[in-house]
């Protein structure tokens, strides 16, 4: 994947992804009636044209980041974490009870990082799931991640519409203030409005974290090895099943760190539905940045833009167009994988 | 309990069962040549996107063929991808799932200028109960390829060199037969029985709605898996959980203690047990997901 491989072979896929969903996002704009060129001016104008615009597109970047590399972790060790959409939804979910049922007066020293701890955990134990009924039963870990999805959003729904929610409403009780992130448009008047959040910053730091965990740290170099070859490691006395069953439990943590950006940085409360397909997002995000944490970042920026942008142009075509680019750019990038690694061999 | 035994539930069971079934089926045919076919769900979806905007266009049968054409379109993707590009399978099929669940979504807009739902469709006008099941045409074609695919399978030279690109592609290679054809022409029959189920799913509720199939497609994979990919076992656990969920909606129905949310998820759950192998452990075709 990375290294030897040359430098047509790393960029192709994505370059061509980028392409084809470009040429896929103007022949439905025109379907749709519009121009495509008056389509991009808006979307521009809508996202980075403006400071509200460019808070809301790092807004949404920020569970992305989460996601993205949620699926691209456990895509190293040769594992599809299709179950961060599930995932997500536990950790936001643990993240609201937890955050409310402390103390009133919990310092933000103490909240904050417990919190944190609560969503990461919540994840990784719904990750690790399908992992380890892989291991243990040979389960099908796709259809098993897709399964819990669903079982984890009824879970949910059923949990806050009987005894966690507030009177009268589809949420939970506030978080503590001490466990609440600041937006930045405290810090800077200029992002007035739009929701972005400390954990922005928390999304950052994971990336750098999860690129120094796979290039420079053992268990980062054992997890890459079971997925190049799962049996050669396995020959070369890796513990192959228990790396596995953590590289999904690191995946589901990361989902579930969502519950982060949603909660205490965004509306301080776990409400239902709030996930909108976060956790699929983030494949096509993995996808894109060819399962390497640092180019999360502008994947998912390219991403967020085009969900913050397909709001400001939902007067010219429906804004589901964003719906369909995500499934055209993994396809795109997959199958220009897919060509290479033939046209290698 | 006096309502599960009457003839109105036998009928819910088997009206619930014909798209489990018949993705099962679908995903066989696809599989046993040796493609994973995780896109059951986007074929499904897209059948029944076709089929109401068929009937909405012109009348019932055009609508038939529009979706089955709908369910073809993707797998013929999957077959360019998988079989022409070799990519992989499982990611492919993810994507192609995305990809339908956003057209049909753009369509729906684009058509009906809703988020939610299309208008209604006649579609099949036909008789109440089990003589109108039994005589609907939908279902006669379920049944009918149900019954064709152990035989065109088992005792086919089509069916024989699909199996061995399923166990042994080399060894077929070797023959100077293209194990490529071989999977595109399985695959994309297979899409044709996933394609009806996404029909009889719309024909069934005289509706598209967004994302009406629901994990269908997944549920049918397990079902699939937990048959040992062979053809007619498949589509009998497809029956079995048809089964399960009938109960569950006449539960619902009937105002147990159990929550809704709890109920609903009794599919989920069961094929959950299913892939665990609490229905027996299943071997798949050895060559499945290789080149």
């Amino acid at each position: 994947m990375s290294g030897a491989a040359s430098w047509e072979h790393r960029w192709v896929p994505p370059v061509a992804a980028l392409l084809v969903a470009a040429g896929a996002g103007e022949l439905l704009a025109i379907g749709a009636g519009a121009s495509p060129l008056a389509v991009l001016e808006a979307l521009v104008a809508g996202t980075w044209g403006n400071a509200y615009g460019l808070g809301q597109v790092w807004f949404k970047a920020t569970p992305l980041l989460f996601t993205g590399l949620a699926v691209a972790i456990p895509f190293r060790a040769g594992l599809f974490n299709v179950g961060a959409e599930g995932q997500a939804i536990v950790g936001a979910l643990a993240v609201g009870v937890v955050g409310a049922y402390l103390p009133a007066g919990t310092p933000a020293i103490v909240a904050v990082p417990v919190c944190v701890a609560a969503g990461a955990g919540a994840g990784a134990a719904l990750g690790a799931l399908p992992g380890w009924l892989r291991a243990r039963f040979g389960a099908h870990e796709v259809i098993a991640s897709i399964m819990l999805n669903f079982v984890a959003a009824a879970l949910a729904n059923w949990a806050v519409a009987s005894f966690l929610a507030e009177p009268e409403t589809l949420h939970t009780a506030a978080i503590v203030p001490g466990a609440s992130l600041s937006r930045l448009s405290a810090w800077s008047s200029a992002l007035t409005g739009s929701a972005v959040n400390t954990s922005l910053f928390l999304g950052i730091a994971v990336l750098v974290a999860g690129h120094h965990l796979l290039t420079r740290t053992p268990l980062g170099l054992s997890l890459r090895a079971v997925g190049l070859g799962p049996r050669a490691a396995e020959a070369g006395g890796l513990p192959v099943g228990r790396l596995q069953v953590l590289a999904m439990a690191l995946g589901g943590a990361l989902a579930g760190l969502v519950g982060v950006n949603a909660v205490q940085g965004h509306k301080g409360y776990y409400e239902d539905g709030f996930s909108g397909g976060v956790g699929f997002l983030g494949i096509a995000v993995a996808m894109l940045a060819r399962a390497e944490p640092l180019l999360v970042l502008p994947a998912a920026l390219l991403f967020a833009t085009l969900s913050e942008g397909g709001l400001a142009i939902r007067a010219l075509v429906p804004k589901e167009l964003v719906d369909v680019l995500v499934g055209v750019v993994i396809l795109a990038v997959v199958g220009a994988q897919g060509a290479r690694a033939r046209a290698a061999r | 309990m006096s309502a599960f035994l009457s003839v109105a539930f036998v009928v819910s069971v088997l009206r619930i069962a014909v798209p489990y079934a018949l993705a099962a089926t679908g995903g066989m045919w696809s599989e046993r040549g040796g493609v994973v076919n995780i896109a059951l769900e986007g074929m499904m979806l897209a059948g029944a996107f076709g089929f109401v905007l068929g009937c909405h266009l012109a009348g019932v049968w055009t609508g038939v063929a529009a979706g089955l054409l709908a369910g073809e379109l993707v797998a013929g993707l999957l077959v360019l991808s998988v079989v022409g590009l070799g990519a992989d399978a499982i990611v492919t099929g993810v994507a192609l799932n995305l990809l339908v669940a956003g057209l049909t979504r753009y369509g729906l807009k684009l058509v009906w200028g809703s988020s939610s739902n299309s208008s209604r469709v006649d579609g099949f006008t036909g008789g109440e109960g089990l003589l109108g099941l039994v005589t609907h045409p939908l279902f006669v074609l379920t049944v009918v390829g149900i019954a064709a695919s152990p035989l065109l399978l088992g005792r086919t030279r089509f069916g024989l060199r699909l199996r061995a690109c399923g166990e042994h592609p080399a060894a077929v290679a070797s023959l100077g037969v293209s194990v490529a054809a071989h999977r595109a022409a399985g695959t994309l029959l297979g899409g044709l029985f996933a394609g009806l189920a996404g029909v009889w799913l719309a024909a069934d509720q005289h509706q598209f709605t967004d994302n009406m199939s629901a994990g269908r497609g997944y549920v049918a994979l397990a079902a699939m898996i937990t048959g040992g990919w062979r053809p007619t076992w498949g589509a009998a656990v497809a029956l079995l959980f048809g089964l399960a969920e009938a109960v569950q909606i006449t539960l619902q129905g009937q105002g147990t203690g159990i929550p809704t949310q709890l109920l609903q998820m009794m599919p989920y759950v069961l094929t959950l047990l299913a892939l665990v192998g609490f229905v027996g452990r299943t071997r798949p075709p050895a060559a499945l997901g290789r080149a």
